[in-house]
């Protein structure tokens, strides 16, 4: 059975790709962002796996970078991992689905069981996906729709998956987050506030919630690897990239906060939900 | 075919005894005998006019003759699983030994019939010929599969055992098979048993087939007129239940809809015409089975869950089908052992809808984890596992939202969950609602305003038929009663209450249900896990193994006679999806039988567009409120809350406790976290009840497709404002004021006595929309009395209370019967005491429901009893027109005589006093309690309804009642009258009467007959 809320966070390993040059060249500038730094951006890559490997303890699974896949990193928006079942999404930008080749060999290798999106009319991005450990919420964002919410409902039988419309331009990950077992994090924005509102109409459990100014403070990861009982970790952005948040940040007194920067990458609409993909590859020990 | 035989004998039985069931029974016969003899009018008359028993057989006896050569010719049609389960079926009656065994297959057939003959009689009432012609042929072709297989099995049997009993069987059934079928035969038997006792006892019992979770059959004889609570009591004494308050007994109009039986009722008149057949179920799922007392207890909520699960009901990933499948293995099969785990098939068992060989593998692979675990700690573990899921304990049904959008509405514990497709869409936690109402086919709940809103919002969703609305109403109740109050309505003082409490919820709370158990003090009973393979597979229709009688004798249980099925088998057949689950059952079966299945399913879709049509008419009535509510749609979006404040309930409930506990512990089984025992349960429910949750009934009448005869009955909304602030509860829409009940919490057993009625009275007449209205408000100024209770309730209705039983000695019975058409009803309401609030008990059909307001709130109030005065006002005279539209979901009888339109004259002559005072109304306290009892004696029918209001710092209870008097043409309206306020007066002197309304309802024009 799917772990209940306690598992939530449960890992062994992290799965990020690496930045392509072409994140700097094309995709980004095609799509009207604000020229990037590769080299920064590679850089806070390489800081994230690192902090994932040592700090963490995780085991790092690194794809190699792909020209043709520019937003590759992003992988986080290719698989929605829960247990030992991973559900390969069907991004809506029709140039990102390839990305999902790689990172669905990669979690096949890892043991994990695959399950194919399969259905033309149903668009995914995994980063409007948001597991709680007791149940999913999945944003209905200008990348996912109904169809795509149903498969993950179909996928992850255990859980209760609730729909929650996301008014602003982002995913549903980049406006909340879960920063521990009972906690929601969530963004001050009214399109996060009101996704917010939404899933504790639809819950039927308690969570507390915790507001900080950014909404990209709140696309955190919650993190427990190792042996049950170690105090868990909370992956956040931190004080370089979201300096008003860190203070509210600090009330999360149960976690190990280890901050990370990325900013650079954000330029890519990159969040720390879409740079890695975490599973543990015993989901029932 | 075999269902309208069974029935009909029974409502013969019965005619012989009870004059009043009689009445009302005889359209249902007429319908019978219609089918049987092919539509035969003067058939229908005969029968009509002459229910004795004689009159009865003598036809069938015909029939029978003739029966088998033709069917011999069509046999080669039939398809063989239809013989086989027939064969299977008096197989294993002889078995059993036990003569009434035989009984059982009848049953069985008679639902399978029951479906069937649906839409025939529908189909009958719209006169078409051909249709009957083909639903002829369709008897003959069952005749002729039961005989078939019938003899070979037998002998097969017969060489076994050396009964005499079965000797006399085959005889007969031999004789008999052919023709009558099943029932037939069990008709016969009893006759050879007890020849001189027979009519007697047929008249006075009916024997009930109880499907057990494990598949068994639990059969035992009951009083006719006994209520749900006595069988059920008599199942749980066999199975050894104690903790009994979570289950509950299903009977099934069809296989899409199943009732839970009212304990507090009669269960003929819940069944109407339905078999006796049952299954038992959960009703409420523990939120923690951890807190459960007693493994016997988890054990059975165990065999419910792998139905559930194998049956889709409850979605699972394939890991946790594994694990749930591994667990049930180690309970039933104990520790892995290598070798005789290759003697283990494990496909014979059922772990999920579909199941791989990988599954199996699985399930394999963890059951060697769980070495060492007792059957109950399986059990323990399973259902640790097994709660957690998303869909653990709700209840769903098909809904439409305002747009016309498929959803389901899951009813659980926690409240009311919407789901479009798997997802679920939004949520309403019961101390979010306010008020939970129905109309017709129209569902509303109102929300509690979010944090800076002014007003309630109600969302309305749109059921499938008025029936499925109801008991979507009904479950909403009754969860909200067992999950969130600490105990159900006081009963009203026991001097006011002339029969008791009909309509409320009788169950216990859950609360109260973990106080009682807490206090059981017995050894662990021993019982025996039977093995779930064979109920698993009856799902896929796939032959289930050789049934293993065994297990029947090792249930401790006293009463009944257990009949060896296969286990399991049986339950799912009834329980969950109808097509053709009965069948199933027998070893030698094939496959399934959509045949009759599919022929009703595409009848139903006939009638449910019939229904649409009418509901349209009925449209007409809905206020503009109501109207612009379903406009309200169930998106989230709508919803305004603040996450914190989100969390419905600030102290989690047990529910939410459990899931915050620490895995670890979880997963151990210990209770020791969780477990706060009865007490904290009971504490949460307490604070709960302070929620403040009106559930409403409404009835419009329009609703009955079928039948048509729409009462006019209207509810006014009493508002009942709960511990919270007093203020808030006011805020009520007229509209929905005036035409619904609120009740904070409720019972179930109103709705049931609606469609009992309805059944009863199929030729009802009733006046339009419109002037109902017109009359309620007649009804509702004048019985509104100043300074009384701020909300009313009041109905009114125009139909004559057609209570089965009592009613026919009133109403003339077989003329009313027969005539069907030509109901004249003074209802005479006498004894207003206390306020409007009252609600008028009619016996009507299924649009009507009972009055009920029952409040859920804990809170006492002095109770007065407030005399009120009286006046006469002058009567409108009405004439109205019916429109009546059979409706494929409905009961049999009615099918005899549909009659598409009907004129109707109804003449209402109100009394009442002039002392109209409105401005009572809307200020004045807040209603706490509100409640109606209904009792009904040979040609009456009282309603009492008693509020208790809290108006400044004052509480007042009134107690008003009702009385309705029913007859026809021949009642002395006055005398009636007369000896009706004699009464009232005499029983309580300090009520008043304060209004009288006499109805009158003439037939103008006869439909065809």
């Amino acid at each position: 059975m799917g772990t209940p809320g306690e598992g939530l966070g449960r890992c062994s390993h992290a799965l990020i790709r690496g930045v392509p040059e072409s994140l700097a060249s094309g995709e980004g500038a095609a799509a009207g962002l604000p020229a990037l730094d590769l080299a920064k951006a590679q850089r806070e890559h390489g800081v994230l796996g690192g902090k994932l490997r040592q700090r963490l303890g995780l085991q790092l699974v690194e794809l190699p970078p792909e020209e043709s896949l520019p937003l590759g990193p992003l992988l986080g928006d290719t698989a929605v991992i829960q247990g030992d079942t991973a559900l390969i999404t069907r991004p809506w930008s029709p140039a990102r689905r390839p990305e999902v080749d790689g990172v669905r060999k990669a979690l096949q290798d890892l043991g994990l069981r695959i399950v194919e999106m399969g259905d033309e009319n149903a668009t995914l991005d995994g980063t409007d996906v948001l597991f709680t450990g007791r149940e999913f919420f999945v944003g209905l964002s200008k990348w996912t729709n109904h169809r795509g919410a149903e498969i993950v409902a179909d996928t992850f039988r255990d859980f209760a998956v609730s729909t929650v419309p996301v008014t602003s331009s982002s995913h549903l990950r980049g406006l909340c987050g879960m920063g521990g077992p009972r906690t929601v994090v969530a963004g001050s924005s009214e399109a996060a506030q009101k996704a917010v509102r939404a899933m504790a109409v639809l819950t039927d459990h308690p969570y507390a919630s915790l507001t900080l100014p950014d909404d990209a403070a709140a696309d955190c990861l919650f993190l427990r690897p190792g042996q049950p009982g170690l105090p868990p970790f909370l992956l956040h952005r931190g004080g370089g990239d979201l300096p008003n948040s860190q203070e509210a940040l600090q009330k999360l007194s149960d976690v190990t906060l280890v901050p990370v920067s990325c900013s650079e990458l954000e330029k890519a609409g990159a969040g720390l939900s879409s740079l890695c993909l975490v599973l543990s590859t015993r989901p029932h020990n | 075919m075999t269902t309208e035989v069974g029935s009909a004998s029974e409502v013969k039985k019965e005619s012989d005894q009870l004059g009043a069931d009689a009445t009302k029974e005889k359209p249902k016969e007429v319908a019978e005998n219609q089918q049987n003899q092919t539509t035969d009018p003067e058939e229908e008359k005969g029968s009509q006019s002459s229910p004795p028993t004689e009159s009865q057989s003598s036809p069938r006896r015909q029939k029978k003759e003739k029966d088998p050569s033709e069917s011999r010719g069509i046999s080669r049609f039939i398809p063989p699983w239809l013989k086989k389960q027939k064969s299977y079926n008096l197989v294993v009656a002889k078995d059993g030994g036990d003569k009434k065994e035989p009984t059982e297959p009848v049953v069985e057939e008679q639902v399978l019939d029951k479906e069937e003959s649906l839409p025939e009689e529908e189909r009958q009432a719209k006169g078409d010929a051909e249709e009957t012609a083909q639903r002829k042929q369709q008897e003959i072709k069952l005749d002729v599969k039961e005989e078939k297989p019938l003899q070979p099995v037998e002998e097969g049997r017969k060489e076994r055992e050396g009964e005499k009993v079965k000797e006399t069987q085959e005889a007969e059934v031999m004789d008999e098979a052919a023709k009558r079928e099943t029932k037939e035969v069990q008709t016969n038997e009893l006759k050879a048993e007890k020849a001189s006792l027979k009519a007697p006892k047929k008249s006075r019992t009916a024997q009930c087939k109880v499907t057990l979770l494990d598949g068994t059959q639990y059969c035992c004889d009951l009083e006719k007129r006994a209520k749900g609570q006595v069988l059920f009591d008599k199942v749980c004494e066999h199975l050894n239940l104690l903790e009994k308050d979570y289950f509950g007994l299903v009977f099934q109009e069809n296989p899409e809809q199943k009732n839970w039986l009212d304990p507090a009722k009669e269960i003929k008149r819940q069944l109407r015409n339905l078999p006796w057949l049952f299954s038992f179920n959960v009703k409420f799922y523990p939120p923690d089975p951890s807190q459960l007392t007693e493994d016997i207890t988890r054990y059975f909520l165990c065999l419910q869950l792998r139905q559930d699960i194998a049956s889709g009901r409850l979605p699972c990933s394939f890991v946790t089908h594994a694990l749930l499948g591994s667990y049930t293995l180690q309970a039933e099969l104990g520790d892995y052992d290598p070798e005789e785990h290759a003697s283990h098939d494990l496909s014979d068992f059922q772990f999920a809808p579909t199941q791989t060989k990988e599954l199996e593998e699985k399930v394999a692979e963890l059951h060697k984890t769980h070495r060492g675990l007792s059957p109950a700690q399986a059990d323990s573990q399973f259902l640790e596992n097994a709660k957690r899921l998303s869909m653990y304990g709700v209840d769903l049904h098909h809904a439409k939202d305002s747009e016309g959008v498929d959803i389901k509405l899951g009813v659980c514990a926690n409240g009311l969950l919407i789901y479009k497709d798997r997802l679920r869409i939004n949520r309403f936690a019961w101390p979010k609602i306010l008020k939970i109402s129905y109309k017709r086919s129209n569902f509303y709940i109102k929300v509690r305003p979010a944090e800076l809103e002014q007003f309630e919002s109600t969302i309305g969703f749109k059921l499938p038929n008025h029936r499925a609305a109801k008991r979507l109403w009904k479950v909403c109740v009754e969860h909200h009663t067992f999950y969130r109050l600490v105990s159900p309505e006081q009963p009203p003082k026991a001097k006011f209450l002339t029969l008791g409490s009909k309509f409320r919820y009788s169950g216990r709370t859950q609360a109260q249900t973990r106080q009682a158990s807490s206090l059981i003090d017995r050894p662990a009973p021993h019982f025996d896990r039977t093995s779930s393979k064979r109920v698993s597979r009856s799902l896929d229709g796939a032959p289930i193994d050789a049934v293993d009688q065994s297990l029947m004798k090792e249930f401790p249980g006293p009463a009944g006679e257990v009949s060896a099925q296969g286990p399991g088998v049986v339950s799912t057949a009834v329980v969950q999806d109808g097509d053709g689950r009965s069948d199933l059952r027998s070893p030698a079966r094939a496959p399934h039988m959509p045949l009759i299945e599919g022929k009703k399913n595409s009848l139903r879709v006939e009638g449910d567009n019939i229904y649409v049509r009418h509901s349209n008419l009925m449209l007409e009535d809905l206020d503009k409120a109501q109207e612009e509510i379903l406009k309200h749609q169930a998106s989230i979006s709508e919803l305004k809350r603040n996450f914190m404040e989100s969390t419905p309930e600030p102290r989690p409930n047990e529910w939410e406790k459990r899931r915050i506990t620490p895995l670890s512990l979880q997963t151990q089984g210990k209770r020791a976290p969780e477990s706060e025992g009865p007490c904290a349960g009971a504490t949460d429910a307490v604070k709960s009840s302070l929620e403040t949750l009106n559930v409403v009934e409404e009835k419009k009448q329009a609703e009955v497709g079928k039948d048509e005869r729409v009462i006019p009955e209207e509810m006014n909304g009493k508002e009942l404002s709960p511990g919270r602030g007093p203020g808030e509860m006011r805020k009520v829409e007229p509209g929905l004021q005036k035409d619904s009940t609120s009740l904070s919490s409720e019972s179930s057993g109103g709705s049931e006595s609606e469609e009992d009625v309805g059944e009863y009275r199929p030729h009802q007449r009733v006046p339009e929309g419109s002037i109902r209205e017109e009359q309620e408000e007649d009804a509702e100024e004048a019985a509104e009395a100043p300074g009384q209770a701020p909300k009313v309730a009041d109905r009114e209705r125009a139909v004559p209370a057609a209570s089965p039983g009592p009613r026919a000695g009133a109403g003339g019975g077989p003329a009313e019967a027969g005539a069907q058409e030509k109901v004249v009803a003074p209802q005479l309401p006498a004894g207003r005491s206390a306020d409007p609030g009252a609600a008028e008990q009619d016996a009507g059909e299924e649009a009507e429901a009972e009055p009920q307001k029952l409040n859920g709130e804990a809170a006492h109030v002095d109770t007065d009893v407030l005399p009120e005065i009286i006046c006469c006002s002058e009567p409108p005279v009405v004439k109205t027109e019916m429109v009546t539209i059979s409706d494929a979901s409905q009961r049999t009888e009615i099918s005899t005589k549909e009659v598409p339109i009907v004129q109707t004259e109804t003449k209402t002559i109100t009394y009442e006093s002039p002392q109209i005072d409105g401005g009572a109304r809307g200020d004045s306290g807040t209603l706490l309690t509100a409640q109606t009892i209904t009792s009904e004696s040979v040609s009456t029918t009282t309603t009492t309804h008693i509020t208790k209001t809290v108006k400044g710092g004052i509480s007042e209870t009134r107690i008003e009642k009702r009385i309705v008097i029913t007859g026809d043409g021949d009642i002395d309206h006055d005398q009636a009258l007369a000896q009706a306020i004699r009464e009232a007066r005499e029983q309580h002197p300090d009520m008043s009467v304060t209004r009288v309304v006499v109805h009158k309802e003439t037939e103008l024009e006869e439909g065809d007959e």
